[in-house]
């Protein structure tokens, strides 16, 4: 297995920072993290999830809307509004799980740049409080987003 | 773990003085006078913060009439933990998932524009 190619570090008192690289240009990465038919292909979670509801309005107060339908039927939503949108290098927006488990909604700032023939994001996601930022870099959730790249080199080699 | 369960779960832990409160009993059983002491709050607010986490089954109270203690049952929150662990999951095949996507764009792109410069016409 390779090397992780994402990073993920915290920064000031609320933040944390994910760089991740792909393979691939950088519209087409935007048009992946932005629209609909294609969000709907990969942010659905575990087999036997969905994603039934996935409503994006990719304007400044424009609307984001998830609902994630779990294995036993419940659903587990989540609610934002953009703020900022240049395609296709920045989308910043604001977003709140419907129970509110990070106690306030987050700030997410996705910046696209070229990158030695791919693209580099970088996600830099202000949560409510220091608390909270430190809460989420504790429960792991950060080392297993990066765990899960460490398989994606294998992939992406295979299919080049 | 049933999904209303959880919900209260996490309703009960989405506020940042019952998260302190239930800190504050990982060290030990303590009073609602004890536990109100660090907040600038009323002993009646204070109460209704139990009553929540007493309601998501966090904390016990106890049954002396004087006084009734509170202590954290830890049960939920390793259920939520295991919850946390899923979502973690869930992150990891989403971006697996996103780089597959991304791979076949791009041969469905490279398969619809097939090139005509290389050196097609050029024999050994």
């Amino acid at each position: 297995m390779s090397t992780s190619k994402m990073k993920i570090f915290t920064h000031g008192e609320n933040e944390v920072v994910v760089t991740r690289d792909f393979d691939a240009p950088r519209a087409l990465v935007f048009d992946a993290l932005t629209k609909p038919e294609l969000v709907k292909r990969w942010l659905y979670g575990p087999e036997g999830h969905s994603l039934p509801v996935c409503e994006i309005d990719l304007r400044p107060g424009g609307a984001l809307r998830y609902v994630w339908r779990l294995p036993d039927g419940a659903d587990m939503g989540m609610s934002g509004t953009f703020r900022e949108i240049v395609p296709p290098e920045r989308v910043v927006h604001t977003e709140i799980f419907d129970q509110d488990w990070t106690g306030g909604e987050a700030l997410v700032s996705t910046v696209l740049e070229e990158h030695e023939g791919g693209t580099r994001m970088t996600m830099t996601i202000r949560y409510a409080s220091a608390e909270v930022r430190d809460m989420v870099m504790r429960t792991g959730m950060a080392e297993g987003m990066s765990a899960g790249f460490d398989r994606l080199d294998p992939m992406l080699a295979a299919s080049a | 773990m049933p999904a209303d369960t959880l919900s209260r779960t996490l309703s009960a832990l989405a506020d940042p003085t019952r998260r302190a409160i239930l800190t504050r009993l990982r060290r030990g059983p303590a009073t609602v006078t004890d536990l109100a002491a660090p907040f600038e709050l009323s002993l009646p607010a204070v109460s209704k913060h139990l009553k929540v986490l007493e309601r998501a089954e966090l904390i016990e109270r106890g049954r002396e009439a004087q006084w009734r203690p509170c202590s954290l049952r830890a049960g939920p929150l390793r259920e939520v933990a295991d919850w946390i662990e899923d979502y973690r999951e869930l992150w990891e095949r989403n971006w697996q998932r996103l780089d597959d996507l991304l791979a076949e764009l791009q041969r469905d792109k490279r398969r619809a524009t097939p090139r005509t410069t290389k050196k097609k016409g050029r024999k050994r």
